[in-house]
């Protein structure tokens, strides 16, 4: 069990190292300039970009070579130092990153639970119940297939445009500034509503379906025959059916957790709700190495944290994989 | 002592019914081990499977089957459950993986039997002495079927199916996934299961019929979804009357197993398919001594006590 643990953290870390040292590069391959993107939006004159230019790879430590750019960066890591946002200087990326995660958390984290939630029980439900099976199934199938952005543009649409009923884009209205009051709570609920739905009825479609297929293929099972063969009621037969489907269901659900940090770029972009996929966006578009750098390190900790925690929740409820360790 | 009369299952498809059991009709006697033999496909276990658990995609056709004198409602899945287990159980095809894997076996156990109003507590004594009895150590009630061998849970499903003390007992190619020594050990435990009373009647299906020579009291054979021959078990193997046991016997090789591919093409031909089988004796076209008469059903006649045999040749 220890040594299990010891080598699944080893090889986390090892991962962590091997995505880091990638994230790092990567942005340093983007073709473009950011500097100059950066000048040219001040729109000075020549002899003074050329001083600005030098001061600020200066500022940046574009100047050192790239070795050392590299270890400055684990040095800043370890003192949550992520560098100077390039897309809104002079803010620290650590900054940008913590403004946002917030609105992540609270559009995702429901929208996954509660879909979870809704979709695993409607999808045990239509495996044994023929009408709902024929009106789910289709459903799921057409909320899933359909891509994402035209279901988030009927949406808004719909509700926005045409009713009314809810507002666009933001995260709360513009004459607002952040306070606590009970209006201000309403109008954030208010702007949170629709991208929380486009989200929750997409993911509820794939998860009730997955549920469904999972329950059927464990209803078709060697050991339920068996249970039948020996007259077992089906309430028994169905108990292990769910708890057997639900496995594959617990992995899905982590991983999807572990993703909230990378923000969901389409949702974001569409209502112009300011979380970490907004950002991503508008990073890359203004070539922004330190933004996107520090927004890939959120979600390569996020997805790593969330793979662990799946083994260590594995280990608990699935005994293939806790007798799987010592077989080793 | 179990009867059945004139069974006829066929499996539903698009493309037509698959005539899968034919006008089946033979009794077994308490205490009677019966082996049922036959070539891949000739619907063995959809005999065996009719008895207790007939379910889509098969269909109850016709027939009567009649166990203690009781009728059991077998074309019922619903009626047909307080049936199973209690006097109708089986050891299946699949039992390597009939086991829930992500429960522990004493547990799953526990709540099969709390299902159908047994106590396990009650149970439990008798469960360790069957156990010891197929030479299982009590731990494996708190195991996960990952953790047993294929053997271990072959022993560990007998001994389930057998818990209620079932009067007929259908083992389906209980042999075919061990080897040599491990199948003459778990074939003497049912015999075992026999002897202390555990099961009145027992079918043991295989298509390796060399095994069954030292644990069968009698022996069915059928071919394409047809009953062919049942006699006791020495009868079969030395004065068989039917064209088609008496060639897979001849071509009986010397240890069983692993010629089994070989013997199976021993016999020139291959089986007939079962959506639209042709009429009369399904044997005629394998047939070396087929004549006119053939082209007409064959019945199953008594032609000595307990001898039943369905060909034209053999009245
Ligand atoms: N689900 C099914 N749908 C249609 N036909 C089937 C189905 N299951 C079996 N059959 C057909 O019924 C016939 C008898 O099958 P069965 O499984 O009873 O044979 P068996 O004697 O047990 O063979 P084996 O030795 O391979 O287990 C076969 O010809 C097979 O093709
Ligand atoms: S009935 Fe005819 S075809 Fe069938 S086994 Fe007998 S002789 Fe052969
Ligand atoms: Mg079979």
């Amino acid at each position: 069990m220890v040594r299990y643990l010891g080598r699944k953290i080893f090889i986390y870390l090892l991962t962590f190292f091997v995505a880091v040292t990638i994230d790092w590069l990567i942005p340093r391959f983007m073709p473009g300039d950011p500097i100059g993107m950066l000048l040219s939006r001040i729109g000075s004159r020549p002899e003074a970009f050329k001083y600005l230019y030098t001061y600020y790879v200066q500022a940046f430590q574009l100047d050192v070579p790239l070795w050392q750019q590299y270890v400055n960066f684990w040095k800043g890591l370890f003192q949550g130092d992520l560098g100077v946002s390039i897309w809104m200087y002079p803010q620290p990326v650590m900054t940008i990153i913590r403004r946002a995660i917030p609105y992540d958390i609270f559009l995702l984290l429901p929208a996954i639970l509660l879909s979870w939630f809704a979709g695993n029980h409607v999808g045990a439900l239509a495996a044994r119940i023929r009408w709902l099976d024929n009106t789910i199934l289709p459903l799921g199938y057409l909320l899933t297939a359909t891509p994402y952005m035209w279901l988030a543009l009927v949406l808004v649409w719909f509700l926005g445009n045409q009713t009314n009923l809810f507002p666009i884009a933001g995260a709360y209205s513009p004459q607002y500034r952040p306070h606590l009051s009970l209006t201000f709570i309403l109008d954030v609920l208010h702007h949170w509503f629709l991208p929380f739905l486009s989200l929750f009825l997409v993911m509820f479609g794939g998860w009730a379906i997955g549920m469904r297929n999972m329950i059927i293929y464990e209803l078709e099972s060697d050991y339920s025959r068996y249970l039948e063969a020996l007259g077992t009621p089906q309430y028994l037969i169905r108990r292990y059916a769910f708890r057997n489907a639900m496995l594959p269901q617990i992995t899905g659900l982590a991983l999807q957790l572990g993703g909230i940090v990378a923000g969901a770029v389409a949702t974001e972009v569409v209502f112009a709700y300011p979380g970490i996929g907004y950002i991503i966006l508008n990073a890359v578009q203004n070539k922004d190495y330190f933004l996107v750098q520090g927004c890939f390190l959120f979600i390569i900790l996020g997805v790593l944290i969330a793979n662990f925690l799946i083994d260590l929740v594995y280990v608990l409820v699935d005994p293939r994989t806790r007798l799987g360790m010592t077989g080793e | 002592m179990l009867q059945v009369e004139n069974l006829t299952v066929y499996y539903k498809t698009i493309r037509g019914y698959v005539q899968a059991l034919e006008q089946a009709t033979f009794k077994i006697a308490d205490g009677e081990i019966m082996g049922l033999a036959g070539e891949s496909g000739c619907g063995k276990t959809t005999l065996g499977h009719s008895l207790i658990y007939l379910r889509p995609p098969m269909n109850y056709i016709g027939g009567r089957v009649v166990l203690d004198g009781q009728e059991l409602p077998i074309w019922d899945m619903e009626k047909m459950r307080e049936f199973r287990y209690r006097h109708v159980s089986l050891i299946p095809q699949y039992a390597m993986n009939a086991l829930n894997p992500t429960r522990k076996i004493g547990r799953m156990i526990a709540e099969l039997l709390e299902s159908r109003g047994v106590n396990y507590n009650d149970v439990l004594p008798e469960l360790k002495r069957r156990l010891d009895l197929v030479q299982l150590t009590h731990d494996v009630l708190k195991m996960y079927p990952i953790e047993l061998s294929g053997g271990m849970k072959q022993r560990t499903v007998m001994v389930v199916s057998t818990l209620l003390n079932p009067s007929l007992l259908i083992a389906d190619e209980i042999t075919s996934a061990l080897d040599v020594s491990t199948q003459k050990a778990v074939c003497e435990m049912l015999v075992e299961f026999r002897d202390r009373g555990f099961v009145k009647s027992t079918i043991i299906i295989t298509h390796d019929i060399s095994i069954l020579y030292q644990i069968a009291d009698s022996i069915l054979v059928m071919y394409a979804g047809q009953l062919s021959e049942k006699a006791p078990s020495e009868i079969i193997f030395r004065d068989a009357r039917h064209p088609y046991t008496r060639l897979l016997i001849g071509s009986l090789p010397k240890v069983g197993v692993r010629y089994r591919e070989e013997r199976l093409r021993g016999i020139p031909g291959s089986p007939p398919q079962l959506l639209n089988p042709p009429p009369g004796c399904r044997f005629r076209e394998r047939c070396p001594v087929a004549f006119d008469r053939c082209v007409e059903v064959p019945p199953f006649l008594e032609i000595s006590p307990g001898h039943f045999v369905a060909c034209w040749r053999a009245y």
